[in-house]
């Protein structure tokens, strides 16, 4: 009786939750599939139908076009954010962690209340910063705002992590001699790499995915990021349906990579993030 | 002694500037400073291109006070707002839940269900233009299959809100759902079996203690739903650019569109400031409102 009114309350349970693996899977679904697809054979065989052959015309040539050149401009320039992202952010909360200072609980306010800042109030201004400073439509551009940007929920989450982390070392370290320095770098950071390692992942997705910087701080081919690659192939081949699946499948597969070999680190990476707040 | 403590204070201070400097320069460079350059950019008249900038006073402000379309793009926000909590928030607390409750055994749906925080938003955005394509979209499909005729989702002026609506949640839901499930995560374990222990059955334990536990987090993604709706952007770029007419017209995509694409900066630059405005107003109305609940 316990067990048939048990089940009774998980059919419909079980129902929903494949409704909704239905309604989060098949855009995945009619994307993927659309890839290897004519644009022909994709408007008259409907979306969900089974490709008829291996095409892969789609994937030559988005592939052989410039695809690389904004996969290698995302690298680097996720690499030099997030390396300067993570050194500035522990810089910043070794003394809001650990220090005495006057205008400590200010400054970390101060920090923190960068988070609900909306980008686009600074739009304006940092596109005319990189005018006038030259970097417009280069790559750099987007190196300060992306460290700016995440900075304080770095700071923030960095700091209750050295929060936490047990005195005792630094004391003696302090007794004999060192410099606040020297503790930093030979004690601090070593201790606080499971802390940065989260949020080195948590930072590398926000800025692999950024896009409003991206777009308005660059404008040639040659010097956008892989989010942006799909405004090129969409002005080469407009309305090409398979087409621009298929740069959204290869723009989606590094993630993707990401996820299946780093599953458990990067939702744990994003849970820190959505803890924020 | 009194002269080595102070010294030592001293020492500490200047460390204390040296390890914060470089944050406090990124922030005053690309945060901070342009909040004060945008509010002085509303009071010009200016293209973008010319070195002269016309100060015109508060003729921007008045402008924007009776601008139709701002305000309109202002209720759309609202209406976003108000659809992604009644929709986000319960149904990714759901989700959670499940997971919570089925463990290892759900890990397929975990990971599906996770699919759509791995794109980027832009990504996102452009799969559904085509994906809810008139005549060849999913919608239409489906629509198709029982029965129905083609479904325009996009270009309809009545419809295309809540169709982007719905793909934001698609797109968040997620999100929140790692959001409450890293709330579940915290919860000590305990606290399950003492009440299991003490007769409570699953749906008593959600309602009468886990739910209680969670709010903070529930309280966090609110504000996070809140604040992230308000400054929304990038799918509906992509997706309507604010169309068709103004239909889907946010503040984000009006002061795009101002500033970037019809060159009027200046006012580009007002919309940018009054959002910023409006959003710090509703923050700290909401966060007074949550925390007071909070209290006994």
């Amino acid at each position: 009786m316990a067990r048939q009114k048990k089940l009774l309350i998980w059919i419909p349970i079980l129902a929903l939750a494949i409704i909704w693996l239905v309604i989060a899977g098949s855009p995945f679904l009619f994307m993927v599939l659309a890839t290897f697809k004519t644009q022909f054979e994709l408007l008259t065989g409907g979306v969900f139908a089974w490709p008829e052959s291996l095409y892969l015309t789609n994937y030559t040539s988005v592939i052989g076009g410039r695809f690389f050149s904004y996969l290698i401009n995302s690298i680097i320039v996720v690499a030099v954010s997030l390396t300067s992202l993570l050194a500035v952010a522990s810089f910043a909360a070794y003394p809001l962690s650990r220090f005495n200072f006057k205008l400590r609980n200010h400054t970390h306010a101060l920090i923190v209340a960068c988070m609900a800042i909306p980008i686009h109030i600074t739009l304006i201004p940092i596109f005319i910063m990189m005018m006038n400073v030259g970097l417009y439509d280069s790559i750099w551009a987007l190196v300060g705002p992306y460290i700016a940007f995440n900075l304080p929920i770095s700071v923030f989450l960095l700091t209750a992590f050295m929060a936490s982390i047990p005195k005792e070392l630094e004391e003696a370290a302090e007794i004999d001699g060192s410099s606040k320095y020297k503790i930093f770098f030979t004690i601090m950071l070593p201790l606080s790499k499971g802390g940065i390692a989260t949020i080195a992942i948590f930072n590398a997705i926000n800025m692999w995915n950024e896009f409003v910087f991206a777009f308005v701080l660059t404008r040639s081919v040659t010097n956008r990021t892989l989010p942006l690659a799909i405004w090129e192939f969409q002005s080469q081949f407009t309305n090409h349906t398979p087409m621009i699946m298929t740069v959204l499948t290869l723009s989606t597969m590094p993630m993707l990579l990401a996820f299946i070999f780093f599953q458990k680190k990067l939702i744990k990476g994003m849970m820190v993030g959505a803890v924020k707040g | 002694m009194g002269a080595l403590a102070s010294k030592r204070r001293r020492s500490v201070n200047i460390a204390a500037v040296v390890f914060l400097a470089p944050a406090i320069f990124f922030l005053g460079t690309f945060i901070i400073y342009p909040i004060i350059n945008s509010f002085q950019l509303s009071f010009h008249d200016w293209n973008g291109i010319t070195a002269h900038r016309d100060f015109i006073g508060i003729r921007n402000w008045l402008e924007l006070f009776s601008d139709r379309v701002f305000w309109f793009a202002f209720r759309n926000n609202l209406i976003v707002v108000f659809f992604s909590l009644l929709f986000q928030v319960p149904f990714a607390l759901a989700l959670a839940t499940f997971l919570d409750a089925g463990g290892k055994k759900f890990t397929i749906f975990k990971i599906v269900w996770f699919l759509p925080l791995l794109m980027s938003t832009v990504a996102v955005g452009f799969l559904f233009r085509f994906g809810l394509d008139a005549n060849f979209g999913i919608v239409t499909f489906f629509s198709r299959l029982f029965g129905g005729g083609a479904v325009d989702l996009l270009g309809d002026q009545s419809r295309v809100l809540l169709t982007v609506i719905g793909v934001i949640c698609w797109r968040f839901i997620p999100f929140y759902m790692i959001l409450y499930l890293a709330g579940y995560s915290n919860l000590p374990e305990e606290t399950y079996e003492a009440a299991i222990i003490d007769g409570a059955t699953r749906s008593q334990y959600f309602w009468r203690v886990a739910l209680p536990l969670l709010w903070p987090t529930i309280r966090n993604g609110a504000v996070l739903s809140i604040v992230g709706s308000l400054s929304f952007f990038d799918l509906i770029f992509v997706m309507t650019g604010g169309g068709p007419g103004i239909a889907s017209e946010l503040m984000a995509t009006y002061m795009y569109r101002n500033a970037f694409q019809i060159m009027r900066v200046g006012y580009g630059a007002t919309v940018a400031s009054a959002m910023f405005i409006l959003i710090t107003i509703i923050a700290l109305i909401v966060f007074r409102l949550l925390n007071r609940k909070e209290k006994p």
